[in-house]
């Protein structure tokens, strides 16, 4: 446990495992002022495979991805994060231990090399490493985030959360701003990266591609879980 | 009154109001009213503050009273900025605390080092215009850390789940809006002289003291004003750091959620 956070009263991060639950809802409610955005969700998110949660906008599934890592707290109820309240646990090493990829790619100012040394991981190694697996060459880290493509920007952006070895990953409908070609490259990183033992939650609206990556489905409508718990 | 301006000459310059108002009533501006109110408020304010001033910090006068004076300042400043900037919380206390910690750092060297007198004639001027310059700084700070943050939202919260402390994930941010803020008052510093000579200037060479005095202390004057708005920016953007971000490093901006 690093002494930087001064974490004497957080429980140790579970390890990675494949058994069981990697997330576990139980009875979530979000309100923002007298909006209720989450209402008594149970869920359970596979320690393995990709578990897609599925829901119209603003069904609250962006909400639900926020409280895995503690963006957000939940007004009630609980996360767990293979069976320890996210709570317990000290927040920094949890974002660590959990990935995660927004709707917009959200590259920072300067270059690739630059948004991977955001992570604090500098070695050049390990940049040009998780590069690769993302199908992005080591020329990429002298370019200029402004010069990227939708889609190149946000393989960058998987690649920056993939840098410091999350146990799981967190994806808010990834691919919502990118083209055909680039979602299903996208969707083929994500499945690489599950067979590879790291399991995925991830959130859309499109149909077709549930049905193209999806091991497990949940379905939210109006803040509760409708479906497929 | 053994002032350098008459009585007389003060209803005199009066009708340079009486010019504006023309202009207002030949132009179809439709300001005349508030031209003539403005000018009677001001002339009221100005007339009270001097017959304050002769209560409160005329040379004999205790020294305690300049204090009284300037705490009331530092609150009806941090009131200002609060009614100016409502969307942030806690920022009357903020820039209250701002504003006392630029007061202890500028004014104590300035006295520290016997630059000034500590006397009833000192105590007040000096903070005034202290204070005054800070709160701008500090309407300035506040607006421009808002619409940075909620503009870069997104990247904050993308450094936030990287495992970033609060602390990390606001500094390219806090800088930004730190520099927009700062960079006016050094401008105005750079151009002083060349540009424009400063009200306490003038006021001080019509009021008869040689120009090379007059020099002196407006440098002292600027460089008491610098240093001020530097202080206060610092406590506000830090302060505004922890208004903002949860123990838990999560971002809280009013207005959104």
């Amino acid at each position: 446990m690093s002494i930087l956070t001064g974490a004497s009263t957080a429980a140790a991060l579970p390890p990675p495992s494949p058994d069981g639950a990697v997330f576990t809802f139980d009875d979530v409610g979000v309100r923002f002022g007298t909006t209720e955005v989450l209402r008594g969700v149970d869920l359970e998110v596979a320690g393995d495979g990709i578990t897609v949660v599925l829901g119209p906008s603003g069904s609250g599934k962006s909400t639900l991805t926020r409280l895995c890592n503690r963006l957000l707290d939940p007004s009630s109820g609980r996360v767990d994060l293979r069976g320890t309240d996210v709570r317990a646990l000290d927040v920094l090493q949890l974002r660590r231990a959990v990935g995660m990829v927004f709707q917009r790619p959200t590259l920072f100012d300067g270059s690739v090399g630059d948004n991977l040394a955001a992570t604090g991981v500098t070695d050049a190694a390990a940049h040009e490493e998780v590069l690769d697996a993302v199908g992005l060459d080591a020329g990429f880290l002298r370019r200029d985030g402004g010069t990227l493509s939708g889609g190149e920007a946000q393989r960058v952006c998987l690649a920056r959360s993939l840098l410091v070895r999350p146990q799981v990953l967190v994806a808010d409908e990834p691919t919502a701003s990118l083209d055909d070609a680039s979602s299903r490259t996208l969707e083929q990183l994500a499945r690489r990266l599950a067979d590879d033992g790291v399991p995925i939650l991830w959130v859309t609206h499109d149909l077709a591609q549930v049905d193209r990556i999806a091991d497990a489905r949940v379905v939210l409508e109006g803040g509760r879980v409708v479906a497929g718990r | 009154m053994s002032g350098p301006v008459e009585l007389l000459g003060v209803a005199a310059s009066g009708l340079l109001v009486l010019v504006a108002v023309g202009i207002s009533a030949w132009a179809g501006l439709r300001l005349e009213r508030d031209l003539i109110a403005a000018a009677l408020r001001a002339l009221v304010q100005l007339a009270l503050l001097g017959m304050v001033l002769v209560a409160m910090i005329a040379p004999g006068q205790p020294i305690a009273l300049s204090w009284l004076w300037v705490a009331v300042m530092i609150l009806f400043a941090g009131w200002t900025v609060h009614r100016r900037v409502p969307d942030v919380p806690w920022l009357w206390m903020l820039s209250m605390a701002a504003f006392t910690a630029a007061a202890v750092v500028t004014l104590g060297v300035l006295f520290g080092a016997g630059v000034f007198p500590v006397d009833s004639t000192t105590v007040v001027p000096l903070a005034g215009l202290m204070i005054g310059n800070s709160m701008t700084a500090t309407v300035l700070l506040s607006r421009r850390i808002m619409a940075e943050f909620r503009d870069k939202r997104l990247e904050i919260e993308a450094r936030l789940a990287l495992g970033q402390p609060s602390s990390q994930a606001a500094a390219p941010y806090l800088r930004e809006a730190l520099r927009t803020a700062l960079v006016p008052q050094i401008e105005t510093t750079k151009a002083v002289g060349i540009v424009f000579l400063p009200g306490m200037m003038v006021g001080l060479l019509l009021a008869g003291v040689t120009p090379l005095d007059a020099v002196q202390a407006q440098v002292v004057i600027m460089y008491l004003v610098l240093g001020s708005v530097a202080v206060t920016t610092s406590v506000v953007a830090l302060g505004m750091r922890r208004i903002l971000f949860t123990a838990a490093h999560q971002l809280r901006l009013p207005g959104t959620d």
